[in-house]
């Protein structure tokens, strides 16, 4: 716990310095070739979707081991990713429409790829409604929701593979980083750098976020158990 | 009296967005459009080709900021919250006799 805190202002400052250059390395990256500026939604777009495709993942190893060894360490790092995963959701499904009205024509469309997004977001969503009013014993059905919207994680990344979709496949961003060996700039190199950078700083702010989170609730844990030797 | 307003606004969210769903459901029906081609009227564009950018980048880019900092601030302040609490129960139990 002492590392973690130690670890948070560290990854903090590194990622507000990133963040802070970001808009300079974007603005290196060239203009796509159809759909011009709007794509540059894709370098805040993308790693978050990444990312909350990853925490749910990570929620779900985290409710499970909850499930398995009733670990409450484990049961804070789910609540933590869980909250995570909502505020991902929100912020991937409002950034998603913005760039699809001008490079679809659509805010929304019931495609695979949006409707399974929204669909894992509702179920982490549901997640927090139980803990939140669910009452004592609700974190082990909170993990077995958990358990359930990380299962859907895979299925919201290849849903694009899976089926007829508008969302582009899920080859875009390996040939994307694979064109940086090669130096192919036809095949996007260049803007895989400033999509890495984004990632790696977006992904850094919220380790330090998560940790945070799970401070929080390891210091309700503390209160509660305070509050027991009081009455006592 | 704090968690009963919080329930009924938990509740009257709940109830918002599942309308929200229920609604776009509905409109997401096939419209005229899906059925036949029309031929483009002289001086009607595509609305996609006369949609700027820069607004539509600019506000996917705030909206990330707005999420993030107040998702942030809230966490900041509940972290605030608890620890004034574990202070002032600190405080009791060192107290009693």
């Amino acid at each position: 716990m002492t590392a973690g805190r130690r670890l948070v202002p560290v990854l903090l400052v590194v990622s507000a310095a990133m963040f802070a250059a970001a808009p300079f390395i974007i603005d290196t990256a060239p203009y796509e070739s159809t759909m011009g500026l709007v794509q540059r939604i894709f370098y805040f777009h993308v790693p978050n979707a990444i990312l909350m495709m990853l925490a749910s993942s990570a929620c779900g190893v985290a409710s499970l081991v909850y499930l398995m060894r009733r670990r409450q360490s484990a049961d804070f790092v789910a609540l933590a990713l869980a909250e995570l995963v909502v505020v991902l959701g929100v912020i991937v499904l409002i950034t998603g429409p913005i760039w699809a009205r001008k490079a679809w024509g659509v805010w929304w469309d019931w495609e695979p790829r949006l409707t399974s997004t929204l669909i894992m977001w509702m179920v982490f969503s549901a997640y927090l409604l139980l803990r939140r009013f669910g009452g004592a014993g609700s974190e082990v059905m909170a993990a077995a929701v958990g358990l359930f919207g990380a299962v859907l994680s895979p299925f919201v990344y290849w849903s694009v593979n899976m089926w007829r979709t508008l969302h582009p496949k899920t080859s875009v961003l390996p040939n994307m980083v694979a064109a940086i060996a090669t130096g192919d700039v036809e095949s996007g190199s260049t803007m895989a750098g400033p999509l890495i950078w984004c990632f790696v700083a977006f992904t850094l702010f919220y380790i330090a976020v998560i940790l945070l989170r799970v401070r929080l609730e390891s210091t309700r844990a503390t209160l509660e158990r305070a509050v027991l030797l009081l009455e006592d | 009296m704090n968690a009963k307003v919080s329930r009924t606004c938990f509740t009257l969210a709940t109830l918002s967005v599942t309308m929200l769903l229920m609604g776009a459901t509905l409109l997401a029906q096939a419209s005229e459009a899906d059925k036949t081609f029309r031929p483009i009227q002289p001086g009607n564009e595509l609305l996609q080709e006369k949609l700027p950018a820069t607004p539509l980048v600019f506000s996917a880019y705030a909206v990330v900021w707005i999420v993030v900092v107040v998702y942030v601030l809230t966490l900041w302040r509940r972290i605030a919250k608890a620890e004034l609490e574990i202070t002032r129960i600190a405080t009791r139990i060192e107290g009693r006799p």
